[in-house]
């Protein structure tokens, strides 16, 4: 038997009795920007295969919840800062070993790019809108003719984006469970997921929605084999690891997220998915919001749990 | 120059002197320790075995925490301290996450804060408060490229450990066995 206690009485708020330091903040943000990745990355993708017209919704009317999503997402950033208001600290280096640094910088490309693109569709998502003064109808029209550009770029930095979301995690070897690169991919496929959904929600073509649809069929059992891969690399790895794994197979995640993330997140929405392929007729915003929620929940335990594990001593 | 702190495990009585030391001298908010004393006992009764560590900021020579700062807040020093500098600090917390130790902790105005080293003391000569406030001496600090530095001859002479190695910080604090 092992006991190991502190007997100075060490409480320092955040960090005992375990480590609490990222509340929801975090989380949310990395779901609320990995929403916008997916949502810039659809509709990079198909401006760039010239399917503009043929997924109106991906590539014009989606598009604009992801700078809503961003500037959410940010402002729940900033309210995790302790040190608020030397916040621009941020943007006088650029520090290429941190992820945090990579993200901050992303950020500053993606957020305006989001809303250049929806600057650009304002009139497609709303018919009647007038910008009023002729300078920002030079600017859009400006923007308009390097449209292809802009959606390159926009591909890139939302996968950064996407990607990045999970790498803030995987960049700590201090916390066992988010220690894995696999998170990278993992939190960008949630991200393209939700996006995805989002999108079958908001469409009311009949052939894009069937697209997006068979995407998300796809992305889905691509999260459930990075999440099969992220446990069978924990349990054949060192103690630490198999002890960050065990939080989900018999600890104290194991129901919330089998439930939650994978049950409920991912394979009941892939199942009514895949009946409405079929030709079922099934009300489309319970997959899509099942979807989104997997997708939250996934943070918020992956968050919280990875604060929960820790190396031994 | 690298500094470097060797504690004799054989030696502490677990007092906490070091602990109140460290909160006077650097005016540590009430609530809050940079530096800390563990208690670890082994076995079953009669056959008990007891360690006690005073542990702090280990100033790795690998931090994770000065690698993932995205503001170069947290940033190696003189001797190879380091060191968190305030006006640089957003509070984004990464560095408490990257600690393994979990030596760092906000402080109440903001900004992360921990052990120093007492650098401020070094600088002037003296030991870190801890180290000069030890009754049983068991703590020895100095330059671990000196060889005739009292940390260099203790190591040379002892055998020793340092905590979890095997997260490749490279940690400055060793624990006499």
């Amino acid at each position: 038997m092992r006991e190991e206690i502190i007997v100075s009485g060490r409480n320092n708020p955040l960090i005992d009795p375990q480590l609490h330091v990222w509340h929801w903040e975090i989380p949310t943000y990395l779901f609320l920007g990995g929403l916008a990745a997916g949502l810039m990355f659809f509709a990079a993708l198909y401006t760039i295969r010239n399917k503009e017209n043929e997924y109106k919704t991906a590539v014009k009317i989606a598009p604009i919840i992801a700078p809503i999503a961003l500037v959410l997402g940010l402002i729940a950033l900033f309210l995790d800062l302790h040190h608020k208001l030397y916040f621009w600290r941020l943007y006088t280096t650029i520090r290429l070993e941190s992820p945090m640094s990579w993200g901050a910088w992303t950020l500053m490309v993606v957020t305006p790019l989001s809303m250049i693109w929806t600057a650009i569709h304002m009139k497609d998502i709303f018919p009647k809108w007038n910008w009023k003064f002729e300078v920002i109808e030079e600017l859009i029209e400006f923007f308009k003719k390097h449209k292809k550009t802009l959606a390159w770029i926009m591909l890139i930095s939302s996968a950064i984006l996407g990607i990045y979301t999970g790498i803030l995690f995987s960049a700590f070897n201090a916390r066992p469970l988010w220690n894995t690169s696999i998170l990278g991919p993992l939190f960008l496929a949630s991200g393209l997921s939700a996006g995805a959904a989002l999108v079958i929600w908001m469409s009311k073509n009949h052939a894009e929605r069937k697209r997006f649809a068979q995407l998300d069929l796809m992305i889905i059992g691509i999260e459930l084999f990075l999440i099969i891969h992220m446990f069978m690399g924990f349990l054949a790895s060192t103690q630490v690891q198999i002890d960050a794994a065990n939080l989900f197979l018999g600890g104290a995640y194991t129901a919330p997220f089998w439930i939650f993330v994978v049950f409920l997140g991912m394979i009941v929405p892939a199942i009514l998915e895949g009946m409405e392929l079929k030709g079922f007729k099934i009300p489309v915003a319970i997959p899509v919001v099942l979807v989104l929620f997997g997708s939250v929940m996934l943070r918020f335990i992956i968050a919280y749990a990875g604060q929960a594990s820790r190396w031994l001593y | 120059m690298r500094y470097a702190m060797a504690i004799d495990t054989k030696k502490c009585v677990g007092c906490s002197d070091c602990v109140v030391a460290c909160q006077t001298e650097n005016d540590v908010p009430i609530g809050y320790c940079r530096d800390w004393v563990v208690e670890v006992m082994d076995g079953t009764y009669p056959q008990l075995e007891m360690e006690l560590r005073s542990e702090r900021c280990n100033h790795c020579e690998n931090s994770p925490c000065v690698r993932c700062c995205p503001t170069g807040a947290s940033h190696y020093s003189e001797g190879g301290t380091v060191l968190v500098s305030k006006n640089e600090c957003i509070g984004c917390s990464a560095c408490i996450t990257s600690c393994p130790y979990d030596a760092r902790f906000v402080h109440p105005e903001g900004y992360v804060d921990k052990c120093t080293f007492c650098l401020h003391r070094v600088k002037k000569g003296m030991q870190p408060a801890c180290v000069a406030v030890c009754p049983t001496k068991c703590m020895y600090f100095g330059d671990l490229d000196d060889p005739r530095s009292e940390v260099s001859q203790i190591l040379k002479k002892r055998k020793y450990k340092t905590l979890i190695p095997e997260a490749g910080t490279k940690p400055h604090l060793y624990f006499l066995i």
